[in-house]
């Protein structure tokens, strides 16, 4: 571990993975919570697409991949009325966008490499002016649910009193997709396109067993994603060459199956349910 | 065009034309029963069981096909409370992902042909289909359209309307089983044609737009097996011709159906509902269909 951390792309990638275990699972305790797990299925396979499409045109993938979940996040929103028509959208949007970024990389020669690249991660490669970036976007994320931390609970626990009360529940759906497209974006080079998921739905999922006042689940997911991404990270590296993704997934999976059994008397109430005794 | 007697080409006509004709009935249930996401989950544990299969030099579709079974029947046992266990399914994807993508990994970095084979797991290569593969995807297929065509009223019945149906006393629980095979051998055999990454392009797009243009389950239906064999003829034949060389069958056949689910949302009444007969319980399996 120790001598682990002189090379500087790790270093690079443990300082990028923390940043993207912390929004992944803050972001993700909102998807959870608001019944949108395919979204965050679908929203990084949709960003391979523009990640290919980025990699063609000779642009940074995580601008490709900004635009094309971010334009995807408007259109589950536009496309999903109710959770039936929701799923099939996603999964339609989804295998679209998979095709064209099949169709990218077939056009862009030399394409084995760079499609196993996107899809499963890889943390060689991560250089400052990413970490950089991925470090500013993380303090917007942050920012945006510090600030909107209220009306955002509110909206996601008991949208048609809020809405009644004159929160905007609509562009608070939209927004929290969007920021998700960002984070989305932000996780593809660490986690893979495949994987992206893993982050979003894994801290927070133990979370919300093992503590029901949102805020306690929230410090507790993200404290949760940055000990799975380094652990993976750590394993990777002591691999050779296996994908960090593949080591976070066993690991989130690992500490949620226990969890999940000791807990399933309480499994009912928990979505939807405002924790009425949050102060 | 010498290119139709090849065996290429042969054996991809045929798997791609059996496959979209099973995906059709069987993707319009999914829909039906809102098992998007299950399908998902079906298909991402059938890919660790086919990188798996490939890492021990066995055949892709086997393993995948065994794998889903195995799978299937897991959510069949929880598929009666499959609403609301989004979180449940979504971690079980996920690590089975992570099994995928570690099996894949390690087996793409021993050559750069394993690199390419691995990519076709993902995205599918009609081109490399061989007769084993045809053989077993033709197999899955009558196994699938025979116990469907025993099982489509009960089915039907469930899926539309499971309480009265389960008051009624139809076996809702043993069809929930059986259609989660179906779906898993189906799922399977899509692999060969669109791959792992783009099942949801023959099995959910034609079915959720043929039920936005007609209400009828046996037109829908219909409507769903057009649209996923036009795709796939319309992908193949692009394939070999020199204009169309550089697009990916997988892309073809994704993009043409995403269109149509598209135009029939544009075009179906009441905008995206997936349509369902008006009165279940008398009209199952005799419904006309409405003029939409």
């Amino acid at each position: 571990m120790g001598s682990m951390l002189q090379y500087p792309f790790i270093q690079n990638a443990l300082l990028s993975g923390s940043c993207i275990a912390v929004v992944g699972a803050l972001t993700g305790y909102f998807l959870l919570s608001r019944g949108l797990t395919f979204a965050g299925h679908a929203l990084p396979n949709i960003g391979f697409a523009g990640a290919a499409g980025a990699v063609l045109v000779g642009v940074k993938p995580v601008y490709g991949m900004f635009v094309f979940t971010v334009l995807a996040s408007f259109g589950i929103r536009a496309l999903g009325k109710n959770v039936r028509d929701r799923d099939v959208s996603i999964g339609v949007l989804m295998s679209f966008a998979l095709g064209l970024g099949l169709l990218f990389l077939d056009l862009y020669s030399g394409y084995a490499q760079r499609v196993y690249a996107i899809l499963f991660g890889t943390i060689l490669g991560i250089s400052r002016s990413d970490v950089l970036v991925t470090g500013i976007s993380t303090l917007a994320v942050v920012a945006f649910i510090l600030l909107l931390y209220r009306p955002l609970l509110f909206a996601t626990f008991d949208p048609a009193v809020a809405e009644a009360r004159g929160v905007p529940v609509g562009l608070i759906a939209t927004a929290l997709l969007v920021v998700v497209a960002v984070t989305v974006s932000l996780s593809i080079q660490v986690m893979g396109a495949i994987l992206v998921f893993t982050l979003l739905v894994g801290p927070a999922a133990t979370a919300i067993r093992l503590t029901r006042r949102p805020s306690t689940s929230l410090l507790l997911a993200a404290a949760l994603g940055v000990a799975y991404v380094w652990g993976g990270i750590t394993l990777a590296v002591a691999s050779g060459d296996l994908p960090v993704s593949f080591f976070v997934a066993s690991i989130a999976f690992a500490v949620y199956l226990p969890v999940r059994l000791l807990t399933a008397g309480r499994a009912e109430t928990r979505r939807g349910a405002p924790p009425a005794h949050a102060h | 065009m010498h290119l139709l007697g090849s065996e290429i080409f042969q054996n991809a006509f045929l798997a791609g034309t059996i496959v979209a004709l099973v995906a059709a009935p069987v993707g319009y249930f999914l829909v039906l029963r809102a098992h998007a996401f299950a399908g998902e989950a079906l298909k991402d544990i059938g890919f660790a069981g086919a990188t798996g299969a490939v890492l021990l030099g066995i055949s892709s579709i086997v393993g995948m096909v065994a794998v889903s079974l195995v799978a299937a029947i897991g959510l069949g046992f929880l598929s009666r409370r499959m609403r609301g266990r989004d979180v449940e399914v979504g971690m079980v994807l996920s690590f089975a992902l992570g099994l995928g993508v570690l099996f894949l990994s390690i087996w793409s970095h021993s050559s750069a042909a394993h690199a390419s084979a691995g990519v076709n797991i993902l995205f599918g290569s009609m081109l490399s289909i061989g007769r084993s593969d045809l053989l077993v995807a033709l197999g899955g297929a009558v196994l699938v359209a025979a116990t469907l065509a025993v099982i489509y009223r009960p089915l039907l019945f469930a899926s539309i309307d499971p309480a009265v149906a389960e008051a009624r006393g139809v076996p809702t629980r043993l069809l929930s089983m059986a259609f989660m095979l179906l779906l898993g051998i189906t799922t399977a055999s899509s692999v060969l044609v669109v791959g792992v990454l783009l099942v949801a392009a023959l099995l959910v797009a034609p079915a959720a737009a043929a039920a936005n243009f007609t209400r009828s389950p046996r037109g829908a239906i219909l409507v769903a097996a057009l649209i996923s064999v036009g795709a796939t003829w319309i992908g193949l034949a692009l394939a070999f011709v020199p204009l169309g060389r550089h697009l990916p069958v997988g892309f073809t056949i994704s993009a043409l159906s995403a269109i149509a689910y598209l135009v029939s949302a544009a075009l179906g009444r009441g905008g995206l509902r997936v349509g369902l007969p008006l009165h279940p319980s008398r009209e199952v399996g005799q419904t006309e269909a409405l003029p939409d």
